[in-house]
């Protein structure tokens, strides 16, 4: 306990320090993503702390998390729904109706005909489906391409998208976790691998669904607007009561506390379920097999069964977390997602925080993502110092201070490194 | 009916870039599948390997190309090569006694190693970035082209033309020699014995005598010549860029498991595979249908399958589509 204790004072004494020595608005920023980091973090600790599950595919869950924010909560287009949205509607029912029938069509035929009668439905349901979705997609995309060409969403408040963005990922994670989890736990990280690929192709290319590399811009907000805050009666007596020297800066923070809060709410959930599951009957199960999968099939646990489960609830949290993330940054944008952050960052917050412990998910979220922002500063003033000997001009000391960014990967793969070799358990480790 | 084009239109399209690309993750592959059979686990950090090799390679061939070494018409690049492996091998060598030795003696699980080799991965990615930079680079020097798709048409009279580059000749000229040279070590010499002897029974072979390090050892420098020699082909034959290796994983790790974990012969035949999937599941074989049929005849629409967009899933459809139809693999692999 006083050492969770001490753990979270440190790490909150270096977020203040940052408020006093670069800025607050700065040290806020970085609170709001260590929280959504957290939840991220949070969802893995239960695939891989509680399960033993290795999945490196949080990129994906995430970005459907974000997909949803967007399908959500931006205005639908008219325009495009008149132009293409019965066939949009045809070729879903299309889809619907191909998967009905290949899975009567399976429950119908004898054994030894349903590889070849699967394909021949799979193929005619192929044409029918692009039929009615080719030409919908293109004049979907025709619309007023350069403000709209998608259909947009339902227009509904933002916050809707967290626990639907959590329902998407788990449908995903459900049909993913069906086809990997019976195998050997290798094939489970490169299946996942593969579909988080694939979802972020979906997104950057389906421009009718999502605006692909257009970005869509503007999300709707869950907190007030700088600009509204300023001309408020109240905020301006606010400011005075404070004796604040600059009132837009003023906004800024209070909107950035303002998401704060309602991330600090949603981790707090998260948590709350997150630690009565692991303390549960069900959570000491989910131990049980991770330490032991053969002992507990023995005793008649069902083993795949409770991965499934499992796995679609840390890919939920992963999608809340992915919904949060694009609603704070008010865009999506599909090119931004790279496996390096989304996924193995995630990973490296999870086994530097104490895989199995839920506090030290949330501090590993918390301590990582302050490296990853403050690696960049330390990095340039580590190649600062480097080429200080170095003339102002020379090639040698201009290529090292480009290439200071890039520290930060090296940062993480050597606290990775460390941590597994030297200290496996993490930072505050799990508790038996 | 015009069969002799729709031929030589199907060859420059697809035969001759999927060859080519079939066997750049071949290369890859056989790396991937060779830690799965020593050491049992999915490296995470192969891509990266690919990619120091690569750099490397550009490094030392920028070198030359400042010297006015070169070998033309062959790209400068080949004589680099040499400089490439041997640099990563160091490095493969020092990531194995630095980081994947400890875990071996523990006899740990293939998930902390495969959590291990991410952390290689982030090191390599890091290092390259500073070294290099995240810009793409272009390499090739020497003659581009073979034979342009103009000579072919003016010597044959067709109406399509074939090209060959040279970069996809060389491309399967060395890669034919390297996997030759691997299979004869493999059979024939001692050590490559004992490697299959350990791959196929760690206990067996440990009584028989097989020093494991000097296993483990070998195949570690085996697997960074692959890679750096499968990096650098891969880049001189499209451009390098350092992001792309760690996409280029996934139809790597798909060609490994199709063709049977742990089986070099699987490792290429699924390379092939997953290329040829590839290149002709993303073709538009609108053309190519409306020469076959009759005249002026065409096909409405590309009749393409998917767009070129989402080549890497195609790789992951075959990687769904072997776990559940057959997970051991083409040629049965020793590991489910």
């Amino acid at each position: 306990m006083t050492r969770k204790l001490f753990l979270f004072g440190a790490m909150a004494l270096l977020l203040i320090f940052v408020g006093f020595y670069q800025s607050w608005n700065v040290a806020l920023g970085i609170v709001n993503l260590c929280l959504i980091s957290s939840i991220m973090a949070l969802g893995v600790n239960m695939q891989w702390g509680y399960a033993g599950l290795f999945n490196v595919g949080i990129m994906g869950f995430t970005a459907l998390g974000g997909l949803t924010a967007v399908l959500v909560s931006m205005p639908p287009v008219d325009a495009a729904w008149a132009a293409g949205g019965t066939d949009i509607l045809l070729a879903a029912l299309s889809l619907a109706a191909t998967v009905v029938a290949i899975i009567v069509a399976r429950r119908l035929t004898p054994r030894t005909m349903r590889l070849p009668v699967t394909i021949v439905l799979m193929i005619a349901g192929y044409f029918l489906i692009s039929e009615f979705f080719v030409p919908a997609a293109r004049q979907i995309e025709a619309v007023d391409s350069a403000q709209t060409g998608y259909l947009g969403g339902m227009g509904l408040p933002i916050v809707l998208a967290w626990p639907l963005g959590g329902l998407v990922a788990a449908g995903a994670a459900w049909f993913i976790g069906k086809i990997a989890l019976g195998l050997r736990a290798d094939y489970l990280a490169i299946a996942t691998l593969g579909i988080s690929e694939i979802i972020i192709a979906v997104i950057k290319y389906e421009e009718w669904l999502t605006r692909g590399v257009k970005n869509v811009t503007g999300l709707p907000r869950p907190v007030p607007y700088e600009v509204v805050l300023v001309q408020q009666p109240w905020f301006i007596g606010l400011a005075d009561w404070l004796d604040a020297p600059d009132l837009s800066d003023l906004a800024g923070l209070f909107v950035k506390l303002c998401y704060a809060a309602l991330f600090l709410l949603v981790l707090a959930i998260v948590m709350w379920f997150a630690e009565r599951a692991l303390r549960s009957p069900w959570g000491r199960m989910m131990r049980a097999i991770r330490d032991n999968r053969e002992a507990a099939a023995a005793m008649g646990k069902d083993v795949t069964g409770r991965h499934l489960q499992v796995f679609v609830l840390g890919c939920a949290t992963c999608g809340i977390a992915g919904a949060m993330l694009t609603t704070l940054d008010g865009q999506l944008t599909p090119t931004s997602y790279i496996p390096l952050r989304f996924t193995f960052l995630i990973w490296v917050m999870v086994i530097l925080g104490g895989s199995g412990n839920n506090w030290g998910a949330v501090l590993g979220g918390f301590v990582i993502w302050f490296l990853w922002v403050e690696a960049e500063p330390l990095g340039n003033w580590f190649m600062q110092t480097i080429t200080l000997p170095m003339a102002d001009d020379s090639f040698l000391s201009q290529h090292l201070v480009a290439g200071a960014a890039y520290t930060r990967y090296l940062l993480m793969g050597a606290i990775l490194l460390l941590v597994m070799r030297f200290a496996p358990k993490g930072l505050i480790p799990e508790r038996h | 009916m015009d069969v002799l084009n729709a031929l030589a239109l199907i060859t420059n399209f697809v035969l001759v870039p999927a060859i080519a690309y079939g066997a750049q993750l071949s290369l890859g592959a056989l790396g991937v599948t060779l830690i799965f059979g020593i050491l049992r686990f999915a490296n995470f950090s192969h891509g990266e390997m690919m990619s120091w090799g690569a750099m490397s390679t550009i490094l030392a061939t920028w070198w030359m190309q400042a010297q006015g070494i070169g070998i033309a018409p062959f790209p400068t690049a080949l004589l680099a090569l040499p400089i490439g492996i041997a640099s990563t091998i160091l490095m493969a060598l020092a990531a194995n006694r630095f980081v994947f030795r400890f875990y071996h003696r523990q006899h740990s699980n293939p998930i902390v190693f495969a959590i291990v080799s991410v952390g290689v991965m982030f090191v390599l990615a890091g290092l390259i970035r500073i070294i290099i930079g995240p810009d793409d680079q272009t390499f090739t020097d020497g003659a581009r082209f073979i034979f342009t798709a103009g000579d072919f048409r003016q010597v044959t009279g067709l109406r399509e033309g074939i090209a060959l580059k040279q970069t996809q000749v060389l491309t399967v000229v060395v890669a034919v020699a390297v996997m030759a040279a691997l299979f004869w070590f493999l059979q024939k010499t001692r050590a490559g014995k004992a490697m299959r002897a350990y791959s196929d029974d760690e206990d067996l072979a440990l009584l028989s005598g097989v020093d494991p390090d000097r296993v483990v050892m070998i195949a570690w420098i085996i697997t960074a010549t692959l890679a750096a020699i499968a990096g650098t082909l891969y880049g001189l034959d499209k451009t390098y860029k350092p992001f792309i290796f760690l996409q280029i994983l996934l139809p790597i790790f798909a060609a490994t498991i199709l063709g049977g974990i742990g089986q070099p012969v699987g490792a290429i035949l699924g390379g092939f595979v997953v290329a040829f999937s590839e290149v002709m599941v993303t073709y538009a074989f609108k053309k190519f249908l409306g020469y076959l049929g009759p005249e002026d005849w065409a096909p409405e629409g590309l009749v393409q399958l998917l767009s070129t967009e989402y080549k890497f899933a195609v790789s992951f459809i075959i990687l769904v589509a072997v776990l559940l139809i057959r997970p051991t693999g083409i040629i049965r692999g020793k590991v489910i």
